[in-house]
């Protein structure tokens, strides 16, 4: 597998076909803060995209506006080929013009959040089918096969019937990857996965990870594990101050990096 | 840290036959019997009938009148919590003024205010309901519905606004429609929430229920007013009231804890 992606020039057309996510001068801002300034990014399918970056840089604000969580304030972003179709929202940003496109393209990206969020009343199971079930039609004895083959998958069959609060963090990440993976995602989002983990419970959740990682899934990775990063990742993007300051193989970036705040990120996090 | 392993739906505690308790059941036989050999029971044949019709008028109009007003708290809840300003600012208005005014004005209010009114229009009484709006019951379904629905507004409010945000989060960034966010995942988890409250305002709402008797419904109460005007007995009736009442008040509160237990909660 090579690292395919690369920083788009503005004005170039790129193959649109085995491009899983493809994000064009993006900018984002909170009222005055303006939290991402032009970031360009693209992902062909198998890729892993590790990004990284302080705290503050924009990189969830990134990873949210894939799937249209925050509405970027201007900028293209593409899904399998697919523009998300946004318009003006009166206040100098945007929202999805289009409701039933942004479901669609949503229940096709797999996220997986810093705090789990599984459905706290709705029990291991049932939260992994939940989605298969209501938002994509699929039968639930089928979907219930396809979530038990999911939750083997992550080691947590036998919690099968257990609600979220009896779980542990790490339980309930995997749990959230099993929900992530129940949607048979075209790209998953990881947004800081381990992040509100206890540091005993990391290991746990980043094998599952790497192993979706070795199997070819694409992935974009939102995260603080530099060495996790450097391991599975094909391609690592280095965030700073909302610009997309460095990136390049994974290698590359951690042995050589080039500019000065890269250097300096990665002696301060090691 | 321990995680419980419950995988059936009712783990609690199984009542047992405790010492306490035996003695607890021993003073209500002893307490009963006594009742029933100094006090006047030799009325309660002629009443049969009637009580059991009081009762069920009581507990008819409690289901119905629960059933409108959490149909309408629903919406008022919603309202208030992610509404625009134009269906926000009256929702919280309506929950205040119910809230804030006794029931029985609210009920006068309707009965005697509306009641007196209608006949006034030719319209309203040429309509195919002007039979309905002639009885005492539709005011009293209406008054105590909104009651419940000012009450549990608000009940709801709170609910809907302490779901955890992630929660919506996670349905919004899985293709949720917003009304499916709703129905999945917003009302689901607010309704487990809100359950002790709701069952706290539905026994009070069946405790509400003697007002209905202020403007001719016969209910559980009436009946037993209706004993104290025909035989001059005073407590008996009331005694037995106070049973029913709780007896239907246990039964209330053993229906809303099997609902409470269908979701374990994490104590601790």
């Amino acid at each position: 597998m090579t690292a395919t992606i690369r920083a788009i020039p503005r004005n170039t057309v790129s193959d649109a076909a085995a491009e899983a996510i493809h994000i064009e001068d993006l900018h984002k801002t909170f009222g005055t803060l303006h939290v991402l300034k032009g970031v360009s990014l693209s992902a062909r399918d198998g890729d892993v995209v590790a990004v990284i970056g302080s705290s503050g840089s924009g990189k969830s604000t990134l990873l949210r506006c894939i799937n249209c969580l925050e509405s970027p304030t201007s900028g293209v972003i593409r899904v399998n080929g697919e523009e998300i179709r946004l318009k003006p929202d009166g206040n100098g940003s945007t929202v999805p013009a289009d409701r039933k496109q942004i479901e669609r393209i949503r229940s096709r990206l797999g996220m997986v959040f810093q705090s789990f969020n599984l459905w706290n009343h709705l029990t291991l199971i049932e939260n992994v089918i939940e989605v298969p079930v209501s938002v994509l039609g699929v039968k639930r004895e089928r979907a219930t096969a396809e979530a038990e083959k999911l939750l083997a998958r992550v080691g947590l069959l036998e919690k099968r019937d257990i609600y979220p609060a009896f779980l542990s963090g790490g339980q309930q990440q995997r749990g959230a990857i099993a929900r992530a993976l129940a949607v048979q995602p075209r790209v998953m989002l990881f947004d800081e996965p381990t992040s509100a983990l206890d540091p005993e419970l990391v290991g746990e959740v980043l094998a599952v990870i790497a192993g979706l990682a070795r199997e070819g899934r694409t992935m974009i990775l939102v995260t603080h594990e530099m060495k996790f990063a450097r391991e599975v990742a094909t391609h690592v993007v280095f965030l700073h101050e909302g610009r997309l300051e460095e990136e390049g193989s994974p290698d590359a970036l951690f042995s050589s990096p080039k500019s000065e705040r890269l250097q300096q990120f990665i002696r301060r996090v090691g | 840290m321990t995680y419980s392993t419950t995988t059936s739906a009712n783990s609690r505690p199984v009542a047992r036959l405790e010492a306490h308790r035996i003695v607890l059941i021993a003073i209500g036989i002893a307490l009963a019997a006594t009742a029933a050999a100094l006090m006047r029971w030799d009325w309660l044949p002629n009443y049969y009938a009637l009580a059991i019709e009081g009762l069920w008028r009581t507990v008819l109009i409690l289901i119905v009148t629960c059933a409108i007003g959490f149909a309408l708290a629903v919406p008022l809840g919603m309202a208030q919590v992610t509404g625009p300003i134009w269906l926000s600012l009256p929702a919280k208005a309506f929950c205040t003024v119910i809230r804030g005014t006794p029931l029985l004005l609210q009920l006068w209010l309707l009965y005697y205010g509306l009641g007196a009114l209608f006949p006034h229009y030719p319209w309203i009484r040429e309509s195919n309901l002007w039979p309905l709006f002639r009885q005492a019951w539709p005011y009293a379904i209406l008054a105590l519905s909104l009651s419940c629905a000012g009450y549990e507004g608000e009940v709801m409010r709170g609910a809907f606004a302490g779901v955890p945000l992630g929660q919506l989060e996670a349905a919004r960034a899985f293709g949720m429609s917003r009304w499916k966010v709703f129905r999945r995942v917003w009302l689901p988890q607010a309704i487990h929430k809100a359950l002790p409250t709701l069952a706290g305002e539905t026994v009070l709402q069946l405790k509400s229920m003697p007002l209905v008797a202020t403007i001719t419904v016969v209910d559980l109460y009436a009946v037993a007013l209706r004993v104290r005007q025909d035989t001059y007995v005073i407590y008996e009736p009331l005694l037995l009231l106070a049973v029913a009442y709780m007896t239907l008040t246990g039964v209330l509160v053993w229906i809303f804890n099997h609902l409470e237990a269908r979701i374990p909660v994490r104590v601790g």
